[in-house]
Order: structure tokens, then sequence, then C-alpha cells
């Protein structure tokens, strides 16, 4: 087995077992750790391997959240048929701006204003939209469950944690035959260079829809998890710019393009913001805004010197 | 609906809109020539909204008065910033430039909470709340003189870029990066010189913005996002567009709120911007990039 | 800084992260305060904690109990809230209290009712919240109904005290979540409420990150209305009314049936003697009842150069429900969660400091009949004009620059 394949192995088996030696705390900040793996995983699709930079890609969480969480709130319909409706929602929408975008020819920073103004577009749509709510928000009622149950996904946290695992870990895999595939190939072509690859004949057009729209449903069922989870959504919160920001920071801290970036960028953005939080407590500094600039210098060192992203350097040392 | 209604709210979106232009020129000119995603740009400008509010609260220097010294102020930042911080990131791929300018902005935007706190602070100059009263028209005097100094701030900017030597060189580093430097021009003198010219727009756009707004420590992101919406539909580069666009984004959202739902007045904004995009991705008085 | 280094110190703040937080449990309640301390409700946040700061002191006088306080800030983050209950229940929090935010408060619900620990809410008027069937989550403030029903039958005693009859009103609300909730209320009620003398003849609604109402004061001013029905928050309150000036558009006054905003101290700083006149009918404190003074003594105390009336619903309400904690442990006497729990649920607290009936939950763990005060902006300070036995000035209405257009 290679070396990375052990890393991923190990890494599985580590948070499998992970519950049985926090506590309940520990495992909320787990879970959010995988929540941000898994939609940095799935965006990383469309910039990481097919080139196009989407900062607006809370669009697609909540859609896939109000979709699946509509349902369920106006007809009591569960999150498994939610799920396929909220996900071939997404897909529509990546391919509609997808076409948008490609078929006019817009790209790089245009693009991502493109997709930024979708989302704020549909942020201020859903403030109007009375079946979702509006501004008040749509609350989902929520059971207590002891025991996991699956159909209506309600549970203990321990469900959602491993869910999300399940979730996290799929995508990964999802993602690395995508990359071993063709579509793989065409894509770092695309990548590197969109009108060299045209001229061998690829038709960029299509694999640039085909990441835009596996991106998208991937995001979607991120959202039906959201919905679930948090039970209550407000097109304030979740259309925000600043989701759209949170999800890309994981894969550009940890590396683009790479499997192991997304998660190893989640896991270090939420540990280090919790840390800092911990630090400031600890000495009594409690001054607003402190830990956001500790924050931003952090991100702002890790632009400057791990250009790449903190993975590729780690790999390197690993030998992996 | 009255007549006196529409031709009010009108007005008020033309003069705000050209605020909002002045605001976007800073961009644009940037954009237009360094081609660099400023996403800090909001940040920038409520930064020099504080300077304005401190040189009042200390002195109760007017804003207009104030222009000169912060403007001076954002020039030698803005050349610096570009030169020692973000020249190196000009090659880098675009994610890594945005990345570079939110961290920034991040830190801005708190290290402004940090030191001011999140009061809100304002100038209160005496003709802040007057009107012009014209028959049945109301012109708010502060915005007038706002919209006085953007229409000022861009015709010089226009002047400079049209008459002088510097300027033209300017505009061909941006028209042809190579062709400027086949020629011997110092790309990198010029690039810094750029990014110092369009924070000074800034900083008088500051200046003039705050008589119309409260300045917060989380202001900026909203500016920024408004500033590339207008930069996008005026046309990038072009100072002209700048304005246009603001005066554009100012009546459509004003008659948008007029006529049907004002909370939804953003959603014409972003539409806008979604078919300008579109349909002629140069922006309305841009040139067609080769 | 060379990569190395830094990575290291990556790794070494990653590491501290790791580290848990141990306390050792001792005999007293362990009050966990959760309020948005950073972003955009922190002034909100700080003002709650003023109230919650001084309440170990009066509660051990008063009760002669012990209480801790846990403090944690949620960064006004709804992500946020829910890790933070985690974690002040993880590190021996009995109750918790807060959170000021309706998003806020459901996660925060959820995680109690989950972990089986009592929820104290302080503010937060969704109603949702408090019908989810939760055995563990308490309200002790209004709903967004009732908010909404007693502002409104505060404007007819208003009318009443001042012997006015304005026939029209121009409604403007701020599209959120709590203003969305009132205009929903608003027109439910009113075709009920057929003491109040008024119509509505237009309804405004803006965005709450506006920064220029030009065209929604142009609208309201055009309207020709008596008077201003506003539901409102700081922010806009403030560019409303300096819009108001700017555009020469006096009604007979401003009225909220009950939102923030216009009794807040920025609203007072920011616009001087513009601010007076404003009347919001909002749950307040009984400024002449006795636990008032108590609470005012030990808040100027700690804050010399502040006054409590400008923290009066916030400060009030927050030492309110660590108030209703401290009592409850009192007659549990135990720490057990369920325990206390069940105590909270038979609190039965008649001397207290907010308008309104005695605090007593009902079986949704809401309280009923709290009150609200018609509450008038006086030389720059927030005061109660009605209901009389609690008023400390009489209303003014409509305000002296009414003239009719």
């Amino acid at each position: 087995m290679t070396r990375a394949a052990v890393l991923l192995v190990v890494l599985v088996a580590l948070l499998a077992l992970l519950p049985w030696f926090v506590g309940a705390y520990a495992l909320s900040v787990a879970t959010l750790i995988l929540y941000f793996a898994y939609t940095g995983q799935a965006w990383n699709v469309m910039m990481g391997f097919a080139g196009q930079l989407s900062l607006g890609h809370s669009l697609y969480v909540g859609v896939g959240a109000y979709v699946a969480g509509g349902i369920f709130f106006h007809w009591g319909i569960g999150p498994w048929a939610g799920l396929w409706l909220a996900i071939a929602l997404c897909v529509l929408l990546g391919l509609v701006i997808g076409f948008l975008a490609f078929r006019f020819g817009i790209s790089g920073v245009y693009f991502a204003l493109l997709t930024i103004a979708f989302a704020e577009f549909t942020r201020i749509g859903f403030d109007h939209l009375g079946w979702t709510g509006g501004p008040g928000g749509m609350f989902l009622k929520v059971a207590q469950r002891d025991t996991w149950d699956i159909a209506s996904f309600r549970g203990p946290p321990l469900m959602y944690y491993y869910s999300m695992l399940a979730l996290a870990a799929g995508a990964f895999a999802v993602c690395h035959l995508l990359l071993r595939s063709k579509a793989g190939y065409y894509w770092q072509a695309i990548r590197e260079n969109e009108d060299a690859a045209q001229a061998l004949g690829i038709n960029t057009f299509r694999w640039k829809m085909l990441a835009v729209a596996i991106s998208a449903g991937m995001t979607a069922i991120a959202g039906v998890f959201f919905a679930f989870y948090y039970n209550n959504l407000f097109p304030e919160q979740i259309f925000n710019i600043s989701r759209s920001i949170e999800i890309i920071l994981g894969p550009i801290i940890g590396g683009l393009g790479t499997l192991f970036g997304p998660i190893l960028g989640a896991a270090v953005l939420t540990l280090l913001s919790d840390g800092i939080t911990e630090l400031l407590i600890h000495f009594g500094w409690e001054i607003p805004g402190i830990k956001q600039v500790f924050y931003g210098v952090v991100l702002l060192a890790v632009v400057m010197f791990l250009p790449h992203g903190i993975w590729p350097a780690l790999a390197r040392r690993l030998r992996v | 609906m009255p007549a006196e209604l529409v031709a009010n709210v009108v007005i008020a979106g033309v003069l705000t809109g050209l605020v909002y232009g002045l605001m976007a020129l800073g961009l644009s000119v940037i954009f237009g020539v360094v081609r660099v995603v400023n996403f800090a740009h909001g940040e920038m400008m409520t930064i020099a909204m504080y300077a304005t509010t401190m040189l009042f609260a200390a002195h109760k220097v007017d804003p207009f008065v104030a222009v000169l010294p912060v403007a001076a102020l954002f020039f030698v930042f803005g050349y610096a910033l570009q030169k020692g911080f973000i020249n190196p990131f000009i090659t880098r791929p675009e994610h890594s430039q945005f990345m570079l300018l939110v961290a920034v902005a991040i830190i801005m935007v708190n290290a402004l909470l940090m030191i001011f706190g999140p009061d809100a602070r304002n100038v209160q100059v005496d003709y802040q709340l007057e009107s012009f009263e014209i028959g049945k028209i109301l012109i708010d005097k502060a915005r007038l003189y706002a919209a006085g100094a953007a229409v000022l701030t861009a015709a010089a900017l226009f002047v400079f870029f049209k008459k002088t030597l510097t300027g033209k060189a300017i505009r061909a580093c941006a028209d042809n990066y190579l062709g400027a430097k086949v020629v011997g021009l110092n790309v990198k003198h010029l690039y810094a010189l750029t990014f110092g010219l369009g924070s000074i727009c800034v900083a008088v756009a500051g200046c003039a913005m705050v008589l119309l707004v409260d300045v917060t420590p989380g202001l900026g992101p909203y500016y920024t996002l408004l500033a590339f919406v207008i930069v996008i539909v005026g046309g990038l580069g072009s100072m002209g567009g700048a304005l246009l666009g603001g005066v554009l984004i100012g009546v459509s959202e004003a008659l948008a709120g007029l006529f049907i739902v004002p909370s939804a007045k953003s959603m014409f904004s972003f539409g806008l911007l979604i078919l300008v995009l579109l349909l002629r991705p140069q922006g309305l008085l841009g040139k067609k990039q080769t | 800084m060379e990569r190395r280094q830094f990575t290291k110190a990556l790794a070494a703040t990653a590491a501290l992260a790791a580290v848990p937080y141990v306390r050792a449990q001792v005999q007293r309640l362990r009050v966990g305060v959760i309020l948005p301390r950073s972003g955009y409700l922190s002034f909100i946040g700080h003002s709650c904690q003023k109230g919650a700061d001084l309440a170990p002191e009066v509660i051990r006088e008063m009760l002669g109990v012990d209480v801790e306080l846990m403090n944690a800030d949620f960064e006004s983050n709804v992500d946020t809230a829910r890790t933070r209950a985690e974690r002040l229940i993880q590190e021996g929090a009995n109750v918790l209290v807060g959170p000021f935010d309706s998003g806020a408060a459901a996660a925060i619900a959820q995680v109690a009712e989950q972990r089986g620990v009592p929820f104290v809410i302080n503010i937060a008027a969704a109603p949702q919240i408090t019908e989810q069937g939760y055995k563990f989550v308490f309200r002790n403030f209004q709903t967004a109904g009732d908010i909404l029903r007693n502002g409104l039958a505060l404007i007819g005693e208003l009318f009443q005290a001042t012997n006015t009859v304005p026939r029209s009103a121009v409604f403007m609300h701020v599209n959120d979540t709590f203003g969305q909730a009132m205009a929903k209320g608003i027109s439910a009620f009113m075709p009920k409420m057929t003491q109040l003398p008024f119509k509505i003849v237009d309804t405004i609604s803006y965005d709450p990150a506006a920064k220029d109402l030009t065209v929604e004061v142009s609208k309201a001013k055009a309207a020709n209305a008596d008077f201003l029905l506003y539901v409102c928050r700081l922010n806009d309150a403030i560019i409303l009314r300096r819009e108001m000036v700017k555009q020469r558009w006096n009604p007979m006054g401003i009225i909220s049936p009950g939102s923030p905003g216009m009794y807040e101290e920025q609203y007072f700083k920011a616009l001087g003697k513009l601010s007076e006149h404003s009347i919001s009918n909002v749950p307040w404190y009984n400024p002449n009842a006795k636990l008032t003074r108590i609470v005012e003594k030990a808040f100027l105390k700690r804050n010399p150069n502040d006054k409590l009336v400008f923290h009066g619903l916030n400060a009030g309400f927050t030492f309110e429900a660590i108030l209703i904690a401290a009592d409850a442990f009192k007659r549990a006497k135990s720490t057990d969660p369920k325990t206390l729990a069940e105590a909270v649920r038979q609190t039965n607290i008649t001397e207290k400091m907010t308008l309104g009936g005695p605090i007593k939950f009902n079986e949704k763990g809401q309280v009923e009949g709290i009150g609200s005060a018609c509450v008038q902006n006086r030389n720059l300070v927030p005061t109660v004009v009605l209901p009389a036995n609690a008023a400390t000035a009489k209303p003014v209405f409509p305000v002296p620059e009414y003239k009719k257009a």
C-alpha cells in the first residue's frame, strides 16, 4: 500500500473511534470540521480541478437546505426524498450559471463576481419568499431522539457526526476516482492552459460544465445536512457571502486541487479559531476584534509563505 | 404617484450614485491598470472615513478640508502597499490575490474594531441635515456637495490620464504590458503610482461618504461589493464608466425602491450585474479586451 | 519568518487547542451566560452582560445563594452559539442563560434539550422556540405576537391619555426576522383592535443593511399619514430620523409597537435632540419596583458613568433570567439538571423588576403576562410614560414640531 493510502486508513480509523475519547463539545467541533472538509472538497472540484473560482457556493448550500427543509416543513416529506430533489435543483442551478458563464466567455474574476451576484440575488430573493418563511426564517420541527432514526435523519449528535464522517470520506473517495479518470486529466489540461486544451480537441465547455454540476450537487448534500442538523434556516445567514468565503478557506489553506487539502485546511482553521479563543481567554484579553485580527494574520502568513497550501509542504515531509 | 415624489427620488438617486461612482473610481483605476482584485477596497474607504471623523473630532475640520491631508496620506499608503506588498502577487493566480486581500480586509476591519470600538462615528457639520428647496423639489445639501466632489475628482483624474505624460504612460501599461516594458517604462513604479492615485479617489470618497453615512468597522465589505458591481457595469478602466455605473445603480435602486419593494432594491443591482456580465462584459463604457 | 518556523508555530497552536479545560466541582450554581459580545450584536451583548455581572452580588443578598457566572461569547454567529453551549455544559454549567438572538436561541435550545440542561432565555422573540415541545427550555420574555399586541394596546392608551385621534398611519418596518414577524402580526391584529382610531395607509419595508433611506422616506412622506408606525433596529432608526429632517417630514410622532432602536444609547448619542419624543412600546422594567432600586444601586456601583435606563430591557431581563435560575436552585437544593429543570418549571416569583404579572412558566416553558411600557425619549433619556403606575412623566403627543401639511 502506498504511504498515502496508509495515512488515509489511519485517519479514517482515528476519526471513527474519536467519540470514545472525547466529550460532546469536541464532537460538535469535529462535526463542524468534517462539514467544512466536505464542502471544501466539493468546492475544490470546481476550483482545484477545473480552475473555476466560485465565490458564491453558499448558493448551493442554501438552496439544498431550503428545498429539503421546505418540503419537510410543509408536507412532512423526509430528508431522503428531499435530498434527491435538492441535488437535482442545485445541479440544474449550477448548469445554468455555468452555461451562462462559459457560453459568454466569462472567466477568472468576472466568473467569481458572477457567482457572487447569483448568491446575493438569491439571498435577497429568499428574504422575500413567503413559502420559505422569508427573513423570519424556517424552523423545522425538532424531535429529540436517542436512537438513530436514519429515515427522518433525527438522532443524537453521534449520528450526525458519523453521517458527516461518511460524507467527508465519500467525497474523498469520489474525488480520488475523478482525479484518476479521464475527467481528471481533461480538467488538469483545462486548468493549466484552456486554449491549448481546446486546440487539442478537448470539448472544454462540456468538461467544465461537468465539474460545475458535480460540485453543485455535492454541495447540495451539505445543505440538506445543514437543514436537519441546525433545524433553522435564515436567508441572511445561509446565503451570506461570508459563508461562501468560509467554504473556500479550507481548501485554499490546506492545498488547492489536492485530496487531503480541504480536510487539513478545515481542521487547521477550526482548531486555530478555537485555539485562539482559548489563548485569549487564558490571557484575559477580551478586546472585541482581536481574535479575528489573529485569524487574519495567520491567513495572511499562510497565503504569503505557503502559497500552495499546507498539505503539499506537509506531504513532502511525510514523503507521501 | 405624484411627479415631485419621482423627481425627488431620481435626483437623490443620481447624487448618491455619483458618490458611489467616486468610490468605484478608485477601484476602476486600480483594477483597470494593475489588474489586482482589491477585495479590501471598501475597508480602505472605511479607514479614510475614520480618519476624517478623527480630524473632525480633534479640530472640527470640515470633511471637504480634511480631504487634502487624508488624500495625501492615502496616496503614500497606496503606493507603499502596492510596491511592497501586492507587487509580488501580480503573477500569482487570481485566487491567491483574492485570499491575500481578503486576509488584509479581515485584519483591517478588526483592527478598526479594536481601535475604535463598535460605536458608530460621524461628523456633525451644520449643513448636514439641510436641504435646498427648489419649488417642490428638496435637494440634500450634503449629498449635493459630495456629488460635486465626485465629479471634480473624476474630472481631475481624467485630465491627468489624457493630458499628462505620466498619465499616458500608465494607460500604456494597462493597454499593453509587454509593449510598455519594451518601450522602457518603469512599470513597477507606474503600477505603484496608479495604486496611489486610486487610493486618493478612495480617500476623497471616504471624506464625502462620512457626511452621508455613519462609519462602523464592518462597513467595508458592503462597499467593496458595491464598488465591484459598479466597476463591472460601468466598464473597467473607464472613469466616466465608473460614474455612469454609479449613477445607474443609484437611480435603478431608487426607482426599484419606489415602484416595487424597497427591501429588494439590491436585487436589481445584482440583476444588472449579471446582465452586464453576460451581454456586455466590458461594461457600458469599457473597451473590449483583446 | 521561515516556513519551517511558521509550520511549527501552527502545530503548537493546534496542540494548545486540544488541551482540555478542567475545573473542580463545588456546591454552588454555575450559570453559563452566552451572549454576543462580538460581531454585529456586540452592543446588545455588552448591555446584557452588565445585567449578568451584577447578578451574583444581588442574588447573594436577596436569596443567600451562591452563583458563579461562566461567560461565553457566541460572536453573533449561530454555529458558534451551538459549540459554545456544548462547551459550557462540558465545563460544568448547571444552567444556561442567554442569548438575545432568536437564531442562536434555537440552536442552543437544541443542545440544552439534547443534553438535558435547563436553558433560561433572557431575550428572544421568535414564537417557535417555545413551540417545539422542549422540556428544558424556558423563556421569560414576550413572543413577537405578545410584544405586538401589548404595543398596539399601549398605542390606544397613548391616544386616550393625550386626547388625540390620529386617523392614519404609515407603517415602516425593517425586513428581517423580527420586522417581518411584526408586520405579519399587524395585519393579523389590526382588524381586531377596533378601539384604535387609525388605519394603515401604506406599508414600506426596507433592507436592514440599507445605508440610505431616501426612497423609503419619500414614499412615507407622500402617504400623508398622521403618524409613523415604525418597527426598526438601531442603525436604520438613526438614518431614518435624519432623513426625515432632510426631507422636512414632521408627522404627529414616531411610535414603535415594539422594536429595539429608538431607546438605545446610540440613538441619543447620534441624534442629540432629534431623538426627542420618539416612542417605543416595549417590555421594560418598572422604575418604581423595589427590586429595580436594588439592581440600580448595584449597577451604578459597577458602572458609575452609565445609567441603568439605557440598558433597561437588556440588563433587566438578563438579570431576571439568572434570578430565575438561582431561585430554582434554592428550592431544588441540588445542581442535578433534571431536578433543576423541574424546579424552574415550578417558579413563581412575584418580587421582580420587569413589568407585568409574576414569573410563572406555562407548560410550554413560556411566561405569560409580561408587561410592556410606553417609553418616550425625553431629555435624552428613555422615560416610561405609560402605564400610569410605572410612569415618571406624562406622554407628549403630538410632538411640538408637528404641523398639519
